[in-house]
């Protein structure tokens, strides 16, 4: 079972092997997690499969100017006469739309990708906002305890406790629906799991004997919570981040489809197909958006999933069957 | 290494360390929101000390005996519960952790755990670089040449300075935390049973490692260890633990000859004997019952549960730590029937109550099984 692992190993060593016996020692790799994650990632088809959807998608985004130069409609540009039908509905898929348009005679492709960067702009920089407050107050939860703990735990259990969508409609009513606040709501309510998580972790790290051996040289809790406990929840930071993507895109669609985020004309997925609703008749309306959000979400998952598998220790097991299978 | 090699083995050294009366008691706590305290594990209870530089003090006792926890009261990790660490005239037993920075650049620790006490996901490099980087000794090439000649000095390749700990051997891991204890050219090291987790062939090469840097630098050692054979060979005065107390305390060799305590004996009649002829000859001491739970130890002497030589005093005073029948002042037992030369524990019975005997709380016991090491 471990045979073709070792002689994929040996292969990957090539370099080394040229060189004489003397430095055998030089042919077997060191390998950090992050190293032996990354090569088993690689190797995992799904995984790969999704990074290539993301990696289309995001493409989708950074070329939504040249999209719309290529078609020639601008993203709010509305062709009442071309782009609609005569009682005003929307057109169907064809030559000069390729998605359709839609109950403003909009190019829907347009639209769709400049969605994209709403969509994954706010999915991004929630997830990093969240992940570094989440990171942070668990840290200081965790190492510092006693009073600290109580607190920042408690701050974690009320957050949670919230509902979100009273809590944005009520926050929108009052200063307005925007994508900095659509933003700052998802943030918000996404910070606390990651808190809790590495809270959890820190909690047994700090027990270990290396933390201890830092403070018997002297090291200030700051450095041990930054230098010693932080890189070893790191692994766990990159997975929670790449699970919490998604499901930031998916609440910034939520948000807009409300009519809570990102403010019309400018297009995001969640209120493409808010104006879908209304027309029935017109799918494809419906199933670009859709379909982009539902890829999206079902990509950062599964890459997710897989980036959590690759740095589970006893991965490799599974990893040496799939190679075998 | 450039120090010329005046080793003072001979205890004539100045007082380096001196605890007096330490006590550090862990405080059990039950329910969640209303905290209440049920008890405390009284780990180390009233231990006093003194280590003269340039000697080595080894420390011996069953686990849970608070050897460990005794450990890091003397580098403050734990605050005490009571007593006072003196060190180099300095009372250092409520030093904030600002004031503590220079003490601990003297005052240094090795760990048991060689896997447990290097950080997996830093490289060597900075591990031993640690101490130079806290507290801002030096930077950049020029730590990394420091750290490389503390590597070479535990005979670590200095080649390996990037590579991460789970790339070398439980030895080479135990030499990486030696190198990071004198990195800071200390004056005592704690060394919290340094070889216990490594293989015997590893053992010896560590100790005669710790051997060498003493001769050459001139450390002090307190050497923590459940291995008589090791403490023997390694230290100059032996205090014997036992549920938190020192209950013998004598010059490595007079201890081993002539040991005074009761459980001193027993401790001394477990050492494995190489030739299996003597070995079969050789009758065993073996005690009765378990160590008691150190949230409730015994009154009176804490051995007398178990005690082949146990009296009914026994179990009201608790004897002092002094020397006992015609034995040099060096030379303390905390025993009210020190063992004579040449006899025979084994035949002795102890004359008790049998309420008091560890056979019979065995069974009364509840299940406080709390440990601490």
């Amino acid at each position: 079972m471990t045979q073709p692992l070792e002689t994929e190993l040996l292969a990957e060593g090539d370099l080394d092997a040229e060189l004489p016996p003397t430095s055998g020692a030089a042919a077997i790799e060191g390998r950090s997690p992050y190293k032996l994650a990354w090569l088993r990632i690689r190797r995992d088809r799904v995984a790969m499969a999704s990074a290539i959807v993301i990696i289309l998608i995001a493409l989708l985004a950074i070329l939504a100017p040249v999209i719309a130069h290529l078609t020639g409609h601008g993203v709010d540009q509305e062709f009442h006469r071309i782009g609609e039908n005569l009682d005003g509905s929307p057109k169907g898929p064809g030559h000069i739309f390729l998605w359709g348009t839609d109950d403003q005679g909009r190019d829907l492709l347009v639209r769709c990708a400049y969605g994209a960067r709403v969509s994954l702009e706010a999915g991004l920089i929630a997830t990093a906002i969240a992940v570094f407050i989440g990171t942070t107050v668990g840290l200081a939860a965790g190492y510092l305890g006693k009073i600290v703990d109580t607190l920042l735990s408690r701050t974690i259990d009320l957050v949670l406790a919230l509902p979100y969508l009273l809590f944005a409609i009520a926050l929108v009513a009052v200063v307005g629906p925007s994508l900095r606040i659509a933003i700052a709501v998802i943030a918000f309510f996404s910070w606390a799991s990651v808190g809790r998580i590495i809270r959890g972790q820190v909690l047994s790290l700090r027990e270990r004997e290396f933390v201890e051996a830092a403070r018997s040289l002297g090291a200030s809790s700051t450095r041990i919570m930054f230098v010693d406990v932080l890189p070893n929840v790191l692994a766990q930071v990159v997975v929670l981040s790449s699970l919490l993507i998604p499901s930031a895109i998916v609440f910034e669609a939520t948000l807009s489809y409300l009519g809570l985020g990102v403010p019309p004309p400018t297009p995001s997925w969640g209120n493409i197909i808010a104006g879908a609703q209304t027309y029935t008749e017109a799918w494809w309306f419906l199933v670009f958006p859709g379909v982009l959000l539902l890829m999206t979400t079902l990509a950062f998952n599964l890459l997710g999933d897989a980036i959590r598998d690759a740095f589970d220790p006893r991965g490799d097991q599974n990893f040496a069957r799939a190679k075998k299978g | 290494m450039s120090e010329p090699a005046a080793v003072q083995r001979e205890p004539s050294g100045e007082v380096l360390l001196e605890l007096t009366d330490v006590v550090k008691h862990f405080p059990i706590r039950s329910g969640s929101l209303l905290r209440r305290d049920a008890g405390s594990v009284k780990a180390v209870d009233g231990v006093s000390l003194t280590v003269r530089s340039g000697e080595t003090l080894g420390l011996v006792g069953e686990t849970g005996c608070g050897k460990s926890t005794l450990a890091r009261c003397i580098t403050r990790l734990y605050d005490l519960t009571a007593g006072k660490v003196v060190f180099e005239g300095q009372d250092i037993t409520k030093l904030s952790a600002r004031a503590m920075r220079p003490v601990r650049s003297k005052v240094q620790m090795i760990f048991q755990d060689p896997y447990g006490s290097l950080n997996p996901r830093r490289r060597v490099g900075s591990i031993i670089g640690d101490p130079f980087a806290i507290h801002r000794i030096a930077s950049g090439d020029d730590r990394k040449r420091r750290v490389q000649e503390l590597m070479e000095m535990v005979g670590l390749n200095p080649e390996h300075y990037n590579r991460f700990p789970a790339e070398f051997s439980g030895g080479q891991r135990q030499r990486i935390g030696v190198a990071r204890a004198l990195a800071l050219r200390p004056k005592l090291i704690v060394c919290d049973e340094p070889v216990s987790a490594l293989d015997v062939s590893i053992q010896a090469q560590v100790i005669n490692l710790l051997a060498d840097l003493q001769s050459e630098l001139g450390l002090t050692y307190i050497f923590i260890a459940h291995d008589l054979s090791v403490v023997r060979h390694v230290s100059d005065r032996v205090a014997v633990m036992y549920l938190g107390k020192v209950v013998e305390l004598s010059p490595s060799e007079r201890l081993y000859h002539h040991p005074r305590h009761p459980y001193t004996n027993a401790l001394l009649s477990a050492v494995p004997v190489p030739d299996p002829d003597l070995s079969d000859s050789r009758e065993r001491l073996i005690l009765a019952g378990d160590v008691p739970s150190p949230t409730n130890p015994p009154t009176g002497c804490r051995f007398h549960p178990r005690c082949p030589k146990a009296r009914p005093n026994c179990v009201e005073d608790d004897p002092s730590l002094t020397a006992r029948l015609d034995d040099e002042p060096s030379h303390q037992t905390a025993c009210h029937y020190p063992v004579v030369d040449g006899e025979d524990l084994t035949a002795a019975r102890p004359q008790l109550p049998s309420s008091q005997r560890a056979e019979d709380l065995v069974a009364t016991r509840s299940t406080e099984g709390s440990e601490t090491s």
